[in-house]
């Protein structure tokens, strides 16, 4: 398949393209720390679309592999003096390694079961991450500042940070697609739609879903390496926290979960919405709140999100909004 | 012989479904298999292909045993299922569904490959003009259609049809005969579960009756259907019967 004959690839492609291309070219380093968690969020969201869009298993804990994978790729900077690109890839490998040993218990379970138990691993990692002491336990780890010296000081370090992101983001959209568009894709649709049929069919189901998982923790381990880098240290409570696993799954939600663009459209106005929010002075501390009542909008009124909302009024626009 | 039963029997706790089921058939025929609700038809085809393993014998498919393989590796090997409780990929078009049976049957085609295949089958069952749409669209005949199509796509060496007949109407019924007639041209063998018997006699070469689970009867439809045997298990026994009427 020729991916850049694709119409619904470019959308999405461009959108992160071009977002952080603009970055670069203004050089402001508010506008870049505002880029950064939104392409943060889109990294994020755009993974766990893999499993929960693609594949029909809703994951509260997609964290777990942000907070894991992070913490990895964070002791390789601070402690064994990786570069961090390697720390990076170090702590996604890692993310993957660990979905395969949560899959094999929690991935037999279906449905609500598996939402459940995937709240509890999120429990579990925090809980372990703080006794466990070459992480630093509750007080975490922080970064020597001589490390940020190989990029030319942490200045440069933070623009660097944010390529990596930037390229890691595109690496996921682009993987996304081609999912979606590969006979592997339509077998994760069909266990979406009714596994025991997918299984009759011929669809491999436990092992399909044990790659569709290994895939979508691979990107938070990435993500979760470069976020700390940038912030200059890790503790458990910054790592693991429940209310972001919430706020991925609202954002795939808003923009429409099993499409590409969906969770980026959705990361954009869920970041404008928050921004609001937080800065208003009615809705400050109720923004929680709030995204749960638009979680449940969505969830009672555009089941399909804004862009399967869109796909469905505009028919003709179908093939551009994959 | 492309499907050989042996000395089937399953258990779901303290109900016995089936009872050393043995059958065999040979390529190239329509089998019907008959039986009074409750007989065990539907669980002898889950343990025929997979979707639960036979508590004892064996299911040898084309010389080898697939007893207690998983769904997924048995239908590989080209055994393909319709079901009798329609169940469409209802967010996926009408062709994805076939694609589906296409990419991961026998076969294995690519993406590519399996959308031409689809059209193929779509064509055959006569639902093409419907591919675009949601599955979810499809009506109660179109589903089984649907059904019938995603089991060919995987172009398998045996179909499984599990009531496709059931809930058509009488034109609709003369046209799935039809379809089937066909597809038994082509070379596919058939096994089939079937409620209505002017179908089921018309079209099977051979015909098996199960009854609480045990074979009571195998033959030619026309053996089965004067085996007293069978018309006791669908009528009760005769003559009982008419010692009733004389009293």
């Amino acid at each position: 398949m020729n991916l850049w004959r694709q119409p619904g690839f470019w959308p999405s492609f461009l959108l992160v393209f071009l977002s952080g291309l603009v970055v670069l070219v203004l050089r402001q380093d508010t506008l870049r720390e505002t880029a950064f968690t939104v392409l943060m969020f889109i990294g994020l969201a755009s993974s766990l679309n893999i499993l929960m869009g693609y594949t029909g298993y809703v994951n509260f804990g997609h964290i777990v592999f942000f907070g894991l994978g992070g913490y990895f790729g964070f002791f390789l900077v601070s402690e064994m003096g990786w570069p961090v690109y390697l720390a990076a890839l170090g702590g996604g490998v890692l993310s993957s390694i660990l979905a395969y040993i949560i899959g094999a218990a929690v991935l037999r379970l279906r449905g609500a079961y598996f939402a459940l138990a995937t709240i509890g691993v999120n429990e579990a990692a925090r809980a372990f991450v703080s006794n466990f002491e070459p992480f630093g336990g509750s007080t975490g780890l922080y970064v020597n500042f001589s490390a940020y010296d190989r990029y030319g000081g942490a200045g440069q370090a933070l623009w660097f940070t944010f390529i990596l992101l930037w390229l890691v983001v595109l690496a996921v959209i682009v993987v996304s697609y081609l999912v979606k568009r590969s006979r592997f894709g339509l077998g994760l649709s069909a266990i979406r739609e009714d596994e025991d049929t997918a299984m009759v069919m011929g669809v491999n189901a436990p092992l399909d879903k044990t790659k569709a998982f290994l895939i979508s923790a691979f990107f938070p381990g990435l993500i979760g390496t470069l976020y700390f880098f940038k912030n200059g240290n890790v503790e458990p409570d910054d790592a693991f926290r429940f209310q972001m696993s919430l706020e991925i799954l609202v954002m795939v939600m808003l923009g429409g979960k099993g499409l590409l663009l969906g969770p980026i459209v959705g990361a954009f106005a869920y970041e404008r919405l928050r921004g609001y929010l937080l800065t208003s002075v009615i809705f400050k501390n109720l923004h929680l709140a709030t995204s749960g009542l638009v979680l449940l909008l969505i969830v009672l009124f555009v089941p399909g999100g804004g862009v399967g909302w869109l796909r469905e009024r505009f028919p003709k626009l179908r093939r551009w909004l994959e | 012989m492309i499907l050989q039963v042996q000395e089937v029997s399953k258990r779901f706790g303290g109900l016995q479904a089936l009872l050393d089921v043995n059958f065999e058939l040979a390529e190239g025929q329509i089998m019907g298999l008959i039986g009074p609700n409750g007989a065990g038809k539907t669980t002898l085809f889950n343990v025929i292909n997979g979707v639960y393993p036979p508590t004892e014998g064996q299911v040898i498919f084309r010389g080898e045993k697939i007893t207690g393989l998983p769904s997924y590796e048995v239908a590989r090997r080209g055994l393909a299922r319709a079901h009798q409780v329609v169940r469409p990929l209802n967010d996926l078009t009408v062709r994805e569904n076939v694609m589906v049976g296409a990419c991961f049957g026998r076969e294995r085609h690519s993406r590519s490959s399996a959308a031409s295949l689809a059209d193929q089958a779509l064509t055959q069952v006569g639902l093409i003009d419907r591919a675009d749409q949601f599955a979810l669209s499809l009506n109660v005949a179109q589903k089984k259609r649907l059904e019938l199509a995603r089991a060919l796509a995987a172009r398998p060496y045996l179909l499984l049809l599990d009531e496709v007949l059931a809930g058509l109407n009488p034109s609709e019924i003369a046209g799935m005969m039809e379809t089937i007639r066909t597809i038994r041209d082509q070379g596919f063998t058939i096994l089939m579960i079937e409620h209505i018997m002017q179908a089921v006699m018309s079209i099977s070469d051979q015909i098996i009756v199960l009854d609480y689970g045990q074979l009571i009867a195998g033959g030619n439809p026309q053996e089965v259907a004067n085996n007293p045997k069978v018309i006791e298990a669908y009528l009760g026994d005769p003559e009982m019967t008419a010692r009733l009427l004389a009293e």
